[in-house]
C-alpha cells in the first residue's frame, strides 16, 4: 500500500500497453466461449442431496475422540490493561481442563496483514493474540476456557475473575477525522487521482450537486458462526475450519507455530456462508495454540455475540460526492472523498471509490480515500468492499442531479458511459451497461414511472421506482493450481484446495471440465476444500471462480501434450503438436482435420497406462493491466412508502447484469439475488450499532442487527445480457459480488420518488422519513 | 422416560444445562440441526417436536424427555428424500447449506400448521376455515428463519410446489 507499490504497478502496466494484446492471456479469446455443451446448463448443485439432508459436515461437526470444547471470554473495556486476573475459580470448575490467557499462551508473532503483493499473508489484524495485558479493542480475546462439554466451557468462562483499567479510547468517528490518514494508494490503485481542476469545474457548471452521504457499520452475519475443530498428532496439525482461505490459512499457521510445509492441513470442504468474513482470526490461533497445551483435540465454535466481538465487519463510511454537468447534461466533475475506518493494524481500505473512477466520463474528477484510526475491532472485506457502499453515495447523487435537471435519471446515466475507462483510458474488455439498462427498463416498465416524486398513491401507500447502477471489477488471483487426472475409463478427477460457501464451486468447475476435456458431466469429479491438494487462491473478490477456470484451463492444455506424447507415432495424431489439437468428445483431435482423432481411453490402452496426471497453475493474470475489466449492472426498485409509518415495502426488485457468460443460470441467478437481498439489508434494515461512548457494539445478536426476513423480499428478477468477454477463461468474470452493488440506491431512489424525500443517511428506517 | 429422535431412544442427559440443539449435535451426533445464534433470533436449529416445529437452542433437552423429535436427518423414510428436500434443490432454495435443514423442517411443520386451519398476520380472512397458501403467507410464516445467502425466493417456490403437490 506504499508509493513504492504504486510506482511498480504503475510502470508494469505502462509496459504491459505496449506488449500486443496476443501475447496475453486473454490475448485470444478461450476457445471454448460460443462452443460449450454444459456450461450454460441449468445444473442443479451437486452438494445438493447432501446440504438438503443434514449431511454436509461443517467445522463444528467433526466428531472426534477425546473432544474438548473451548469458551472464549472478551474484554469489556476497549483500551487499557488487565490488572488483576483470577482464574482459581474457573479452574477449579467441573470439567476444566485448561484456562488460557496472556500468562500462559505461548509466545506468537502477530500474523503479517492481508496483502495485495503477498498472497501468503491473510491476517486481518495484526495486534499481538493474547501475549500481553493490554487491551486494545473492545471484545478482544482475554481467555479461553477448555473443557470435557461445552456447558462445563461455558459455566466455567463466567467464573473468571477479571479487573480492568480502562484507559482514554478513540471511538469517535467524527473526532477521527482531524487526524485522517492519506493512504498512497487503495489496494493496488493510486489512492489521490486528480484530472483537470475539478473544484473549479464545479463551480462554475450549469448544475451541480454536492452532497454527503453517510453508511453504518455492517456485520457479514453468515447464519454458520466461526468455528475450528483442532487436533495435533505430534508435529502435525489438522483443522477442521470454516474458511475462505483454505491453502493461504495453512501456510500462515505453520509459520505462526514453527512447522514445516505440510505438517498443516485445513480441512473445510462446507463454509456455511462467508461474504468475507470468514478468513484468519484470533480464534483459530488460540485454538490451535490450547489444544497443544491440552495434547487433545479441541473445538471452539463462537458464539454470535463472539463473532460480533472479534470478527470485523463492513466500516461506517461518510462519503462525499459532487458532479458538475453542462446543460447536456454532460459530467464536467466527479468528485468522489470520503472517510472510513482502517485501523493501521487493519487490512481493509473500503474501496469506496473504485466504481466512481471507471464508469463514467468526466471533464475532471478529484477523488480520495481517508482513513480514521479508531480502537476498534478490524473492519473487513465484506460483499463487495468499497463498491457496495460506493455505489450508494454516486447512484443517489446522479439521481439527485438528474432529478434538479429534470432528466431521466437513466438518460443522464447513458449521456455520460465511457467509450475507454474513464480515468485510465485503457480499452474494456467488454462493457455493455447500456445495453444492460435498456433491456432492464423494458422488462421493468420504467415508462410507468412519474418524474414527479409523490404522484402515485394507493390507500395509505406512496409508491416510487428507482434505478442505479452497480459495478464491480474483474479479478483473478495468481498460484491457483490443479491436478488432473484422466482415466482410461474416460473419467476425470480434478483436485485442489478451493473453497465451496454456496456459490457452487465445485458445480460450475465440474461443467466446465466436462466441456473443456469434452466428456459428460457425470464423468467429472471435483475435489475440493482440503490444504493437502493442490493449492488454490482464496474465495473473495469475486474471483475464485476465474482463477480456478484459468488453473483448469492450463492443466487441460498440458494434457493435450502429455496425451499426444502418449500417443506416439502409431496414431492418427502422430506429428501434431499441442497447440493443434483440442480435447473434444472424449478424444484428442486435429483443429486442422477433425477426422484425425484418437479417444483417451485408446490413447491411454495403447501406452498401458490406467492413468495420467498432470498439475499445472494457471497463467499470471496480468489481462486486467491490459484491459479495464468490470462487471456492471442496472439495478431497478419499485416500493411502497406508508403514509401512516413511514415503513418501506419493496415490491419489486429487478437486476439486468453484464457479467460476461453465465456459467450456470440456475446457480447464478441465486447468486445474483443473493447479493441483492443483501442489497435490500444495506439499504433498509442492517446497521452495526457502535456505542462512540465507550466503543462497543451494541446489537451483537440477530435479534437486534435485522437480516432481511422472507417478508422483507420480493420476488426478485434477474437478467443478463450473456455476453462473454473476450479477455478471461470462459468469457466469465466473477458474480458473487455486483448483486449487492447498486441496490441501496436504487432503493433510496425509489423512496425519493415515492415520497419526495431524499434520505442520504443508511438504513432508511421509518424515523428518518417522516 | 426417554427421548424419542427419528424414532430412536435416547436417554435424556445428566446435565440439566443441555439445550435438545447441543444433544442432537455433540451427543447424539445429529449434526444436521444447526446452531446459528443460540438465542431463537434465527432458526438454524428448528426441529420438530411431536411434529411442531421448535427451536431446539431454546428447548433443553430434559423438556422433550418422553416426546417425539424429528430432525432433518429423519425426515425422510431411509435414504429417499422428502418432498420437501428434493423441491429445495429443484429450486436451488439454498447456497451453502447451513440454515436449509431449519428451513426444511419449518416449512414442514408450516405446511401442517395451515393445514389445519392456522391463521397468521397476513391472513386476511381470519374467520375462513381453509387458509390460502399464497406466497406471502408462507414468507410471512417461513420469517423466523433466516437466510443470509439470499435463497429467499427460491426457498418460497419450492414450498409453494410441495403445497401444489399436496393438494393435487
Amino acid at each position: 500500500m506504499s508509493r513504492i507499490q504504486n510506482a511498480i504497478i504503475g510502470s508494469v502496466r505502462t509496459a504491459i500497453g505496449w506488449v500486443p494484446a496476443q501475447w496475453l492471456p486473454g490475448g485470444t479469446p478461450d476457445p471454448l466461449i460460443g462452443r460449450n455443451a454444459v456450461i450454460g446448463r441449468q445444473a442443479s448443485r451437486l452438494d445438493g442431496p447432501l446440504k438438503v439432508a443434514g449431511k454436509a459436515r461443517f467445522a463444528a461437526e467433526i466428531a472426534m475422540d477425546r473432544l474438548s470444547y473451548a469458551a472464549l471470554a472478551h474484554s469489556p473495556i476497549t483500551r487499557g490493561r488487565i490488572t488483576r486476573l483470577d482464574t482459581s475459580a474457573a479452574e477449579a470448575a467441573p470439567g476444566v481442563i485448561l484456562v488460557l490467557t496472556h500468562r500462559n499462551m505461548p509466545r506468537l508473532n502477530p500474523l503479517p496483514l492481508i496483502s495485495i503483493t503477498d498472497l501468503g499473508a491473510v491476517g486481518n489484524s495484526n495486534l499481538p493474540i493474547m501475549q500481553d495485558q493490554v487491551i486494545r479493542y473492545n471484545g478482544q480475546v482475554v481467555a479461553l476456557v477448555v473443557a470435557e462439554t461445552q456447558e462445563q466451557a461455558d459455566h466455567a468462562a463466567s467464573l473468571l475473575e477479571i479487573d480492568y483499567a480502562a484507559e482514554e479510547a478513540r471511538t469517535s468517528f467524527h473526532d477521527a477525522k482531524a487526524t485522517a490518514r492519506v493512504p498512497a494508494s487503495i489496494l493496488i490503485e493510486k489512492n489521490h487521482l486528480s484530472v483537470g481542476d475539478a473544484e473549479r469545474e464545479l463551480e462554475r457548471s450549469a448544475h451541480h450537486v454536492d452532497e454527503v452521504y453517510r453508511t453504518p457499520g455492517q456485520n457479514h452475519n453468515a447464519i454458520e458462526p466461526h468455528a475450528v475443530t483442532v487436533a495435533w498428532e505430534g508435529e502435525a496439525l489438522l483443522i477442521h475450519d470454516a474458511t475462505q482461505m483454505i491453502a493461504a490459512s495453512a501456510n500462515a499457521i505453520g509459520k505462526l507455530f514453527g512447522l514445516k510445509k505440510g505438517q498443516v492441513r485445513v480441512v473445510s470442504p462446507f463454509v456455511g456462508g462467508g461474504f468475507g468474513g470468514k478468513g484468519l482470526w484470533d480464534h483459530q490461533i488460540v485454538a490451535v495454540a490450547a489444544a497443544r497445551l491440552i495434547g487433545r483435540p479441541l473445538r471452539l465454535a463462537l458464539t454470535r455475540e463472539g463473532v460480533y466481538r472479534i470478527i470485523g465487519g463492513r466500516t461506517p463510511a461518510e462519503q462525499r460526492v459532487a458532479i458538475g454537468a453542462d446543460p447536456e447534461g454532460t459530467f464536467t466533475a466527479l468528485v468522489h472523498t470520503g472517510y472510513s475506518i482502517m485501523p493501521p493494524y487493519g487490512a481493509c481500505p473500503e474501496q469506496y471509490t473504485l466504481g466512481s473512477r471507471a464508469l463514467y466520463r468526466s471533464k475532471s474528477f478529484e477523488v480520495v480515500q481517508r482513513h480514521l484510526d479508531l480502537d476498534i475491532v478490524p473492519n473487513t472485506f465484506m460483499r463487495a468492499p468499497g463498491e457496495a457502499i460506493g455505489s450508494f453515495a454516486l447512484e443517489s447523487a446522479i439521481d439527485e442531479l438528474a432529478h434538479s435537471m429534470a432528466i431521466d435519471p437513466i438518460e443522464l446515466r447513458l449521456r455520460n458511459l465511457p467509450e475507454r475507462h474513464p480515468t485510465t483510458g485503457v480499452p474494456f474488455s467488454q462493457h455493455a451497461l447500456g445495453q444492460a439498462y435498456r433491456d432492464g427498463m423494458k422488462r421493468f416498465g420504467w415508462e410507468r414511472r412519474s418524474a414527479t416524486p409523490g404522484m402515485r398513491r394507493e390507500g395509505e401507500w406512496l409508491i416510487g421506482m428507482g434505478c442505479a447502477t452497480g459495478s464491480f471489477p474483474y479479478a483473478r488471483m495468481p498460484g491457483a493450481n490443479i491436478r488432473l487426472t484422466l482415466r482410461r475409463d474416460s473419467s476425470a478427477t480434478l483436485s485442489c484446495s478451493a473453497q465451496e460457501m454456496g456459490m457452487g464451486t465445485a458445480t460450475v468447475q465440474t461443467q466446465h471440465a466436462a466441456d473443456r476435456l469434452g466428456l459428460p458431466l457425470d464423468a467429472i469429479t471435483f475435489e475440493l476444500g482440503d490444504s493437502a491438494l493442490p493449492a488454490a487462491p482464496f474465495a473473495g473478490g469475486s474471483s475464485q471462480t476465474a482463477s480456478l477456470a484459468g488453473a483448469v484451463v492450463a492443466a487441460a492444455d498440458k494434457l493435450a501434450g502429455e496425451l499426444l506424447r502418449l500417443a506416439g507415432n502409431d496414431s492418427p495424431l502422430a506429428g501434431l503438436r499441442a497447440g493443434q489439437v483440442r480435447l473434444a468428445e472424449g478424444s484428442v483431435v486435429s483443429i486442422d482435420d477433425p477426422n484425425r482423432r484418437e479417444s483417451y481411453g485408446s490413447i491411454l490402452s495403447r501406452a498401458a497406462r490406467e492413468e495420467i496426471t498432470v498439475a499445472a497453475a494457471g497463467s499470471p493474470p496480468i489481462e486486467f493491466l491490459k484491459f479495464a475489466i468490470h462487471s456492471t449492472s442496472a439495478v431497478f426498485c419499485e416500493l411502497r412508502v406508508s403514509t401512516v409509518t413511514g415503513e418501506i415495502r419493496v415490491d419489486r426488485l429487478l437486476g439486468s447484469f453484464d457479467c460476461g457468460t453465465i456459467l450456470n443460470p440456475k446457480t447464478a441467478t441465486s447468486q445474483l439475488k443473493g447479493g441483492m437481498i443483501m442489497g435490500l439489508g444495506l439499504a433498509l434494515t442492517e446497521e452495526t450499532l457502535f456505542d462512540e461512548r465507550k466503543g462497543r457494539i451494541m446489537n451483537a445478536s440477530l435479534a437486534d442487527y435485522h437480516l432481511p426476513t422472507h417478508l422483507d423480499v420480493p420476488a426478485i428478477d434477474v437478467i443478463w445480457t450473456g455476453i462473454p468477454d473476450p479477455r478471461t477463461p470462459l468469457g466469465a468474470r466473477g458474480i458473487g459480488e455486483i448483486g449487492i452493488t447498486g441496490v441501496a440506491a436504487a432503493v433510496a431512489n425509489a423512496v425519493f420518488n415515492a415520497t419526495g424525500q431524499r434520505i442520504r443517511d443508511l438504513p432508511i428506517t421509518l424515523d428518518k422519513l417522516w | 422416560m426417554a427421548i424419542r429422535i427419528n424414532g430412536a431412544e435416547v436417554e435424556a442427559p445428566e446435565d440439566a444445562r443441555v439445550s435438545l440443539l447441543d444433544l442432537l449435535r455433540e451427543r447424539v451426533h445429529l449434526t444436521g440441526t444447526k446452531v446459528g445464534c443460540n438465542q431463537g433470533a434465527c432458526g438454524a436449529c428448528t426441529v420438530l417436536v411431536d411434529g411442531e416445529r421448535v427451536l431446539s437452542c431454546l428447548t433443553l433437552a430434559a423438556q422433550v424427555d418422553g416426546r417425539s423429535v424429528t430432525t432433518i436427518e429423519g425426515l425422510a423414510e431411509a435414504e429417499a428424500l422428502h418432498p420437501l428436500q428434493a423441491a429445495f434443490i429443484d429450486h436451488d432454495g439454498f447456497q451453502c447449506g447451513y440454515c436449509t435443514p431449519g428451513q426444511i423442517c419449518a416449512a414442514a411443520a408450516m405446511l401442517a400448521e395451515v393445514a389445519a386451519g392456522a391463521p397468521s398476520y397476513v391472513t386476511a380472512d381470519l374467520t375462513a376455515e381453509r387458509v390460502p397458501l399464497t406466497r406471502e403467507e408462507i414468507r410471512e410464516r417461513m420469517s423466523g428463519n433466516l437466510c443470509r445467502c439470499g435463497a429467499h425466493n427460491g426457498i418460497v417456490d419450492a414450498i409453494l410446489q410441495v403445497a401444489a403437490e399436496r393438494a393435487a
